[in-house]
């Protein structure tokens, strides 16, 4: 059952072998008698795929396309034997980091290289707690899996282990030091990919871990929560809060009106933790699963963002025409709101006021759905399931809970919501289809791109053309808005306006264009921004990945496939959404819909 | 040697043999033989004075007597005048250059004494918060010299001439990294003189700093010249406020005098020193870890390539040499690279300073010719063994050496001859052991401080050494066993295969040298071999006889 | 002052002599006597600070108006910590080891009054400097 894909490396020396024709320059290597022309200045690890020998690795991670590489040399398990029999002066190094030269001997099958790379893993088991059958990670694990793979029967080493006190202090993420392996990609990822900073080296030695700075409590960081520290970690050393128990409790409560709602990349994702292959369909199956677990209404985040269009097209339009603040950005991801309010405190006027969409969701459902249902607000309990770990800290907000009673009460991962289905006995992968209830379940193919990088703008921007031509918008797929590259532009032709777009993800890339704001440099109408890399199709609460960025984009392959099932493609055409309008909010962006379906923001310090 | 009354000991270093110092030699054999003296007086051919200018040199032991620029046929009269009629042969006594006055002050009279400073030249002898002083004793000369007239190339060619390679232990030829650093592309370069000395015990650089500044800022501008660079850091522990004082009045005086900043001595040249403060960190020593700490980063390696000389602080190409190895350049440009190439040996040339500590009755500060024995800086230097007990080992290298034991007492210490002998050179600790040091024990405090100092980056030596600290706890305690014996050997040769950098790869050392020179202290703690006593105590014998209890 | 070339470099050198000409030649014209003091971390732990300053006081009091003080760094002597070297023109310098507390009353009555090096605290000077 322990099957955890290292898909990437596969991927990765097809990748190479692209290149490797393209390459002038050809080096001789030789690794386990079979001699080979390899690129200069590939690593060791690389060249043994084209080999076909499997180097174990733990610390090391190359996220390709996300633009994210941990190479710390830090964990030791990637030895491998370089011999020199000239000299006799074999050695180990870490194939990860290091480069193959021309004439290079290479041989990853001693006994020393075997020795040094399995007490390497036993080292690092002797320090780890011994809890597998209850840590969150397990059969997720890569120490676990790894630990399998070399054949590790006995921890050698007894003595000391760390024992620090998990920090339980955020209401998003959970970090347990006990189980940090000190691979760093956290700390990559944070620093470089995320530029937050949060997280780094504590400690010397044996103690060294990694966590924030004087290791204060994650809550007291400037933590966006954007959760790719989580989707990085190979242990359990960091992983979210889990809040399966309480959705549980309300469940089983016959006094509550349980209401879930799925975000557009749970969808595309889900089957992932039922064996289905990456980029599968499952909404049917979504749906259904909700409904046997016994909630009283099963609803689409889609119709959320549905209405988040209709809002947020009508502000940036109205920015544009009353020259207000542009570029506009968008405001759906609580990371990345975060991130602005602690890193760029006095640009809290450029986001969009708009509340993301399940918050949105979480709202209407508190009053127009309690009315129309007649049930009392305060019975009812809001379930988000998100792809995304700072949701939990979103939906905990002071300003988003204190008016209309807790919006949204409780938000689980795509992963969370994988072990219930899986605890209340659901066979997932077989259930009949079903379809999300109504009024409110209508949602539209533009609320589904929501789920992956480019996908709100290019949703706001099929509104906002048609509002602002009153003509027929006929071509609706913005190919020049597509793509999973972090940072990406495209031009739009909106009657005689030209629009310009920047997008986005990771939050690194963010920072980029916020500096050309704040440096009046912009050159963009409006941005939309997303804090995990390729949107939340790549959220820090969808199934781990391992390291294989192509499972990402064939997520981001199937949100594109289901907006194209989709009859209706643009927000405004969603009727239930007209008459959501009609019936209750009256105007986008009037007076019950500001004080409804928007939100402020607060500057924050930066720690 | 001591049935002679008198030794006469003729230069046998490459310098004085250039300068005929054979046919003295011969010479004054043929004529001890001739004047029946030959079973009183021996004649010996010695190693390197160190004073080869001035050669070839005769000394007369024990008369502590040296003649200078002795010819082949002075032979006759130092026999005839000193050994027979005991006069000195006055004209063949060293005088001053200038004055041409005769040398009678100890300092100045160059008879052969076990020591030679030229790293510690200036070291109690010259205020260091007085640049005129500093300059009086030709302070600045050879930057001057190097400004006004010597090219880039000029001055790394002297350096390589020089043969001088790095003080800091890894004793990389200093002129070579020079000349790597200086073909690196790129016009941003920098020149770090790393002064984070953390050896327990050691303080070389901490007393050149603190006794001679100018010397490393002077030697600095020098190397930043020579490897285009206009910027200067100097790394050092915050632990030594004294040293970060009296750079930073150097700093101050060098700048007021123009040795530093703008157009140094009227020429394009301009270079400065920053100081930036380490917090005591062991690793910080490793030059990767220390470019990141002085970038504001997490003092840890990095994995080498890219080496600093390539990629080094925020990505420039970047020179990074010790205190002591900077403090040898002034003198090596002002004297030439023949003369500091003319003391040492074949491999290691000039100078070693070394920090004399344990059981040793001087306890101090010495710097010798590379290629001095052991046995020499234990006895002759050193004064000995304290209470008159019996010599057992030295560590060198600190926590990354080994332990040297009597049978290699006698080697002539170099980087490559310590190596040999299962040590190193090291930046210059010396710890000496006698009879009643338990090697076990010696063994764990080394591993303890490496413990306690490795960064925790790399699993080998963040969880190795404790692992293996705990492995040796266990035996001291009684406890272990012949398998336990085993995995922990295991486990030694892992961490010095697997660990990310020096101080990994090195830190078993000490564990393995005592292993392998005093097993017999590691099996009598074994549960189960048969000289176990009982829970913690055991009485074991030596290969030297010695016996050992706990 | 700014120095511009090795020649203005030499001509501050030759000033300068007369600050370290004792201590290099062992011999000058004037009637003058250096008290050189080990300042390093070492000394000043072993009370050298103290040592210096009592030498002060004492060349105050007894009012010896030739005799200079001069902080300089570690000698290596660890063992015999405070070291004190004292240097008169044409006189063998004398490094004294220990030297703490009376000691320096002795060296100041025997040696820089009285001439007569203070024989149980002299150490031997074992190198030479290049």
């Amino acid at each position: 059952m322990l099957q955890i894909k290292m898909g990437l490396r596969l991927d990765l020396s097809l990748k190479r072998g692209e290149t490797m024709s393209n390459t002038k320059e050809m080096i001789n290597i030789k690794i386990n008698d079979k001699e080979m022309k390899v690129p200069k200045g590939i690593t060791i690890l690389e060249a043994a795929h084209e080999a076909e020998v499997k180097i174990p690795t733990l610390c090391h991670l190359d996220l390709h396309d996300l633009k994210m590489v941990n190479q710390t040399a830090s964990c030791r398990v990637c030895m491998v034997e370089l011999i020199d029999s000239k000299n006799n002066r074999n050695k180990l190094v870490p194939s990860c980091v290091t480069k193959a030269v021309d004439g290079m001997e290479i041989r990853t099958d001693t006994l020393r290289a075997i020795t040094a790379r399995r007490m390497a893993v036993e080292l690092l088991l002797s320090n780890h707690p011994n809890e597998c059958f209850t840590c969150p990670k397990n059969l997720e694990c890569e120490l676990q899996a790894l630990a399998k793979e070399l054949g590790v029967r006995e921890i050698k080493w007894e003595g000391e282990r760390m024992n620090y006190p998990r920090d339980l202090s955020s209401d998003a993420i959970v970090k347990d030091a006990n189980k940090c392996i000190y691979c760093r990609r956290c700390e990559t990822m944070c620093n470089e990919v995320q530029t937050c900073g949060i997280l780094s080296g504590i400690g010397r030695g044996f103690d060294a871990f990694v966590g924030p700075a004087f290791n204060i409590p994650m809550v007291e960081s400037s933590c966006t929560y954007c959760g790719q520290c989580v989707a990085v970690c190979p242990t359990a050393a960091l992983t979210e809060v889990n809040h399966t128990d309480k959705v549980w409790k309300v469940l089983n409560d016959p006094d509550k009106h349980v209401v879930v709602q799925t975000a557009p990349a749970i969808r595309v994702a889900i089957g992932e933790l039922f064996g289905m292959e990456p980029g599968t369909i499952v909404t049917g199956q979504l749906v259904a699963s909700l409904r046997r677990m016994g909630f009283d209404g099963v609803f689409d985040t889609d119709f959320g963002a549905d209405l988040t269009i209709m809002e947020e097209a009508k502000e940036l339009i109205y920015r544009i025409e009353n020259n207000k603040t542009l570029p506009m950005l968008t405001s759906c991801c609580p990371a990345w709101v975060k991130f602005i309010e602690h890193q760029f405190p006095e640009l809290l006027e450029v986001p969009s006021t708009c509340k993301s969409p399940h918050i949105m969701f979480g709202t209407i459902v508190k009053t127009y759905y309690a009315e129309k249902n007649n049930i009392d607000p305060n019975n009812i309990v809001v379930v988000s399931v998100m792809p995304c770990i700072a949701k939990k800290a979103e939906a905990k907000r002071p300003e988003l809970t204190k008016d209309e009673g807790n919006n949204v009460d409780i938000v689980i991962t795509t992963r969370e919501l994988g072990e219930m289905i899986k605890e209340a006995g659901i066979d997932f992968k077989n259930l009949p289809e079903e379809e999300f209830d109504r009024p409110l379940g209508e949602t539209t193919g533009a609320s589904v791109i929501f789920g992956t990088t480019g996908g709100v703008i290019e949703a706001a921007i099929r509104t906002a053309y048609e509002w602002i031509t009153g003509e027929e918008l006929k071509e609706v797929e913005f190919n020049q808005l597509r793509g999973i590259e972090g940072l990406r532009e495209g031009k739009v032709k909106i009657g005689d306006k030209e629009l310009t777009i920047g997008i986005a993800n990771g939050l690194g890339n963010a920072r980029k264009l916020l500096e050309e704001i704040r440096e009046n440099k912009s050159k963009y109408d409006a941005i939309e921004i997303m804090a995990c890399p390729g949107g939340c199709i790549g959220g820090g609460g969808q199934p781990y990945h391992h390291g294989n960025d192509e499972i990402v984009k064939k997520r981001q392959e199937a949100i594109y496939r289901e907006d194209r099932r989709k009859k209706l493609r643009k927000s405004h055409e969603n009727p239930e959404i007209l008459r959501l309008y009609k019936e209750y909010l009256g105007e986008p962006f009037g007076e019950k819909a500001h004080k409804l379906l928007h939100t402020h923001y607060e500057a924050r310090e930066r720690i | 040697m001591s049935k002679f009354r008198t030794n006469i000991m003729v230069c046998g270093g490459t310098g004085c043999l250039a300068s005929d110092s054979e046919k003295v030699f011969k010479n004054l054999k043929l004529i001890l033989k001739a004047r029946g003296y030959a079973d009183e007086v021996q004649v010996i051919k010695t190693g390197c004075f160190g004073f080869c200018e001035q050669g070839p040199i005769v000394k007369i032991e024990p008369d502590n007597v040296l003649y200078v620029r002795v010819g082949p046929k002075d032979a006759k009269d130092i026999i005839d005048e000193h050994i027979i009629k005991g006069r000195t042969v006055d004209r063949l006594l060293y005088r001053e250059p200038d004055k041409g006055k005769k040398a009678h002050k100890q300092e100045d009279m160059p008879f052969y004494k076990k020591q030679l400073r030229i790293a510690l030249r200036n070291c109690g002898l010259v205020n260091p918060e007085d640049i005129y002083e500093y300059i009086a004793l030709g302070g600045y000369e050879a930057l001057g010299k190097v400004l006004t007239t010597k090219s880039q190339k000029d001055v790394i060619d002297i350096v390589k001439k020089s043969g001088l390679r790095g003080r800091g232990g890894g004793g990389f030829p200093t002129g070579l990294k020079w000349e790597i650093t200086s073909k690196q592309p790129g016009k941003t370069k920098f020149i770090i003189c790393n002064a984070d000395e953390g050896d327990p015990g050691a303080f070389m650089d901490r007393s050149i700093l603190e006794g001679d500044p100018h010397s490393v800022l002077e030697a600095m501008a020098i190397g930043g010249y020579a490897i285009g660079a206009d910027k200067g850091i100097i790394y050092i522990r915050a632990e030594y406020p004294l040293a970060i004082q009296r750079l930073n009045i150097a700093l101050k005086q060098a700048r007021e005098m123009g040795l530093l900043g703008e157009n140094i001595f009227n020429t394009d040249f301009s270079f400065d020193i920053d100081i930036k403060y380490g917090a005591g960190a062991f690793v910080c020593g490793e030059e990767t870890a220390l470019i990141n700490s002085c970038e504001g980063k997490r003092g840890e390696p990095n994995y080498k390539p890219p080496y600093p000389a390539e990629k080094g602080y925020f990505g420039h190409p970047t020179c990074v040499n010790n205190v002591e190895t900077f403090a040898n350049i002034p003198p090596i440009i002002l004297k030439g690279p023949q003369w500091f190439a003319s003391i040492g040996t074949e491999k290691s040339k000039g100078t070693k300073v070394f920090a004399l500590a344990g059981k040793i009755n001087n306890v101090g500060l010495v710097e010798v010719p590379m290629g001095i024995t052991l046995r020499e800086i234990i006895y002759d230097i050193g004064g000995g063994i304290q209470g008159g007990r019996k010599f057992k080992a030295v560590q060198t290298g600190g926590p990354s050496g080994g332990v040297i034991t009597e049978e290699d007492l006698d080697t002539p210490i170099d980087y490559d001859s310590l190596t040999a002998i299962g040590s190193m050179m090291g930046s210059g600790g010396m710890i000496v052991m006698d009879e009643t040091d338990n090697m076990v024990d010696i063994a764990k405090f080394y591993l303890e401080f490496t413990m306690d100092e490795s960064c925790g980056r790399c699993t080998p030596c963040r969880i190795g050494t404790k692992r293996l600290y705990e492995m040796l706890n266990k035996i001291t305690s009684g406890k272990a066993t012949m398998a336990d014996i085993d995995a922990m050997k295991q486990l030694c040769y892992m961490i010095k295969d697997g660990s990310l950098c020096g101080l990994g790869q090195t830190a078993p050392n000490p564990v393995i040298s005592t292993m392998k020179h005093f097993w017999n202290e590691y099996l009598a703690l074994i549960k189960d071999v048969d000289n176990y006593q009982e829970e913690g105590r055991y009485i074991a014998t030596n290969k030297d006889g010695t016996t050992i209890r706990s | 002052m700014k120095v511009k070339s090795l020649e203005e470099l030499k001509k501050i050198r030759e000033e300068s002599m007369d600050k370290v000409n004792l201590r290099e030649h062992g011999e000058i014209n004037e009637d003058k006597i250096e008290i050189l003091v080990g300042m390093a971390t070492c000394g000043i732990s072993s009370g050298a600070r103290e040592t210096l300053n009592e030498f002060v006081e004492e060349i105050k009091k007894e009012k010896l108006n030739n005799v200079k003080v001069i902080p300089v760094g570690c000698i290596g002597y660890c063992h015999s910590e405070p070291t004190v070297q004292v240097n008169i023109s044409g006189e063998k310098p004398v490094l004294y080891g220990n030297v703490k507390g009376k000691r320096v009353h002795e060296i100041i009555e025997k040696h820089i009054k009285g001439g007569k090096p203070v024989e149980n605290l002299i150490l031997h000077v074992d190198f030479e400097r290049a």
